[in-house]
């Protein structure tokens, strides 16, 4: 089997990537200084949008040629019309949230489809940070310590499956990560330091 | 005041129809012109100036001698370089260094004075597109403006969409606020209260308002300003004496530098121009103007569009920024926006900060996708 074409992209957003239907309209929230963004457009022919809180971000994808807004996704998405967009992406952001769960709702009001990819909490490195040291862990995948970390809302792949039953979110597929490489189903919740969602309601 | 100008003066052949339902005969139009057009005309860049700019963007001011008043972003190597793209500033109408204005000479070969027409944004912009079309120049690989600039070409964007590719606005707005109206009206009326303007019929007679224009540009001078940008120039330091005077006279320094730039701008600045195009700065409203909805003024808009603002600038807001990329967004125009921080209030999009230059060069260089 030969390795999926990553175009350098951080593993989730490989996926991501694949994924996405060619020519499709895309809004990448929080989306850094574009790398998604820049596939997804050179290379599937999307028309993808952005928004990222950070202005350093911003202009970098401005100079990339993307289009870019600056702004917060805890506001600004209410601004967007209904199923404006055929994906909406959240990667790595569900987690600095202010209510993630009226994020989840926004996300699939925007797109018609939504993918989430989060760090899980519930990594048995995390657990045993806890469990043994009894101190908030910093970890690879979640490297900032707890007073400095924009993570107000950790959250587990247990966690995440659950918020989407409550709230009848059709999962069309999810991927889970460790060290940078996928890993199946089974036992995620204890294996994966990432995790990737696609979801529809 | 004086109109001597070293640039290119151009004469349209047809009458130029104003919002007002007048038109305006015999209009010149002087513009100044930097780098080299391509062969297929595709680099032109038009830099759209503010309210009491010019088209000296980048060469030296004839009248007061100093530098262009965009040097740092125009010119080889600039973020708007002119190695790469052919840049064109002109004089807007209305104005007083070169294109016509109240100060030019009407058919009976008197100034127009008052009874030059009522002028619109949109009207200043339908003289740059006569002057594109005279040039041979179809299509803008962009269009450029900060303040009044980019409310030119916002309007440039949705009357002629077709005429530019990519659309820059910094620190500007689709409609003049409630506020910024009332500081314009402070300025004309410190002008039409001056006994020198004489209804405006001042031209030769050797006494013009200049006293009423300098309070007009040193009350319009502090809404470019940002007051920690205030504070931190001057606080409350005393002018060239050690005690406060108890009098009238410039005592703190903020105020010898107003009083400075009010009189250094009577020098090179015609106080009917200044009436008349704070009046179409007022009467901007461009959703206005497409039936009430700003979303409609960009929907026939294939631009791709690019909105700055600074969070020190209370002149034009970044609320008011927003509300336009809203409205391009609602429209499915490609837009990004920033606001960029910096200390000098509305006044920072013609200073030194650098990430403007990163965000002008990378979205005028930036690949089309």
């Amino acid at each position: 089997m030969t390795a999926p074409v990553t175009w350098g992209l951080r593993p989730d957003l490989a996926v991501i990537a694949h994924r996405v239907t060619s020519g499709s309209r895309v809004l990448d929230i929080g989306c850094g200084h574009g790398d998604l963004m820049e596939v997804l457009e050179t290379q599937k022919g999307c028309d993808a949008r952005g928004i990222e809180i950070d202005p350093e971000q911003v202009e970098k994808c401005v100079a990339r040629g993307l289009s870019v807004i600056q702004g917060d996704a805890d506001r600004d998405l209410a601004d967007y019309p209904d199923k404006a967009f055929d994906y909406t992406i959240l990667s790595q952001t569900l987690q600095t949230a202010e209510r993630p769960d009226r994020m989840l709702d926004e996300l699939l009001r925007v797109g018609r489809q939504a993918f989430v990819s989060f760090p899980n909490f519930a990594h048995w490195r995390i657990r045993s940070a806890l469990m043994f040291g009894g101190r908030m862990p910093v970890t690879r995948s979640m490297p900032i310590s707890w007073y400095e970390t924009k993570n107000i809302h950790n959250v587990t792949i247990g966690d995440f499956r659950e918020l989407l039953a409550q709230k009848d979110v059709r999962v069309e597929d999810s991927w889970f990560f460790n060290k940078g490489r996928e890993i199946g189903d089974p036992g995620a919740n204890w294996r994966a330091e990432f995790a990737v969602f696609q979801i529809s309601r | 005041m004086s109109t001597t100008t070293a640039s290119t003066i151009l004469r349209l052949d047809a009458d130029l129809p104003l919002d007002s339902g007048q038109a305006l005969s015999g209009v010149e139009i002087a513009y100044e012109t930097y780098g080299v057009l391509a062969p297929d005309r595709s680099n032109a860049i038009l830099i759209c100036h503010a309210l009491t700019g010019d088209q000296y963007v980048a060469s030296d001011h004839p009248v007061t001698g100093k530098p262009g008043w965009w040097i740092r972003m125009v010119g080889p190597g600039k973020p708007i370089d002119t190695d790469r793209f052919h840049v064109i500033c002109a004089n807007v109408i209305g104005s007083c260094m070169g294109s016509t204005g109240p100060a030019s000479l009407a058919s009976d070969g008197k100034p127009h004075a008052m009874r030059f027409p009522v002028i619109t944004i949109r009207d200043m912009v339908r003289g740059l597109v006569a002057l594109l079309d005279v040039l041979g120049i179809e299509r803008l690989h962009s269009v450029v403006g900060g303040s009044m600039g980019g409310m030119q070409a916002l309007s440039l964007a949705a009357n002629f969409p077709e005429r530019a590719e990519r659309v820059l606005v910094i620190a500007s707005t689709a409609r003049h606020s409630a506020q910024n109206i009332a500081f314009h009206e402070v300025g004309r009326q410190a002008i039409m209260a001056d006994p020198n303007w004489q209804d405006g019929n001042y031209y030769g007679t050797g006494r013009s308002p200049d006293n009423g224009l300098s309070v007009a540009r040193m009350a319009a001078h502090i809404t470019y300003l940002s007051e920690e940008g205030l504070t931190e120039k001057f606080g409350r330091r005393l002018q060239d004496r050690e005690a406060k005077s108890f009098g009238f006279d410039a005592d703190f320094q903020v105020e010898s530098y107003l009083r400075y730039q009010g009189s250094g701008f009577t020098q090179r600045f015609d106080a009917n121009s200044y009436l008349y195009i704070t009046r179409a700065m007022d009467y901007f409203d461009l959703a206005e103007e497409h039936g009430g909805r700003l979303a409609d003024a960009f929907a026939g808009s294939t631009a791709r569009f690019c909105l700055v603002s600074f969070d020190s600038d209370w002149l034009y807001p970044t609320a008011e920024s927003r509300h336009i990329v809203h409205a391009l967004n609602a429209a499915g125009a490609p837009v990004s926006f920033v606001e960029l921080s910096a200390p000098h209030g509305h006044d920072s999009f013609l200073l030194d900060v650098p990430a403007l230059d990163r965000v002008v060069d990378g979205f005028l260089t930036g690949v089309q996708p």
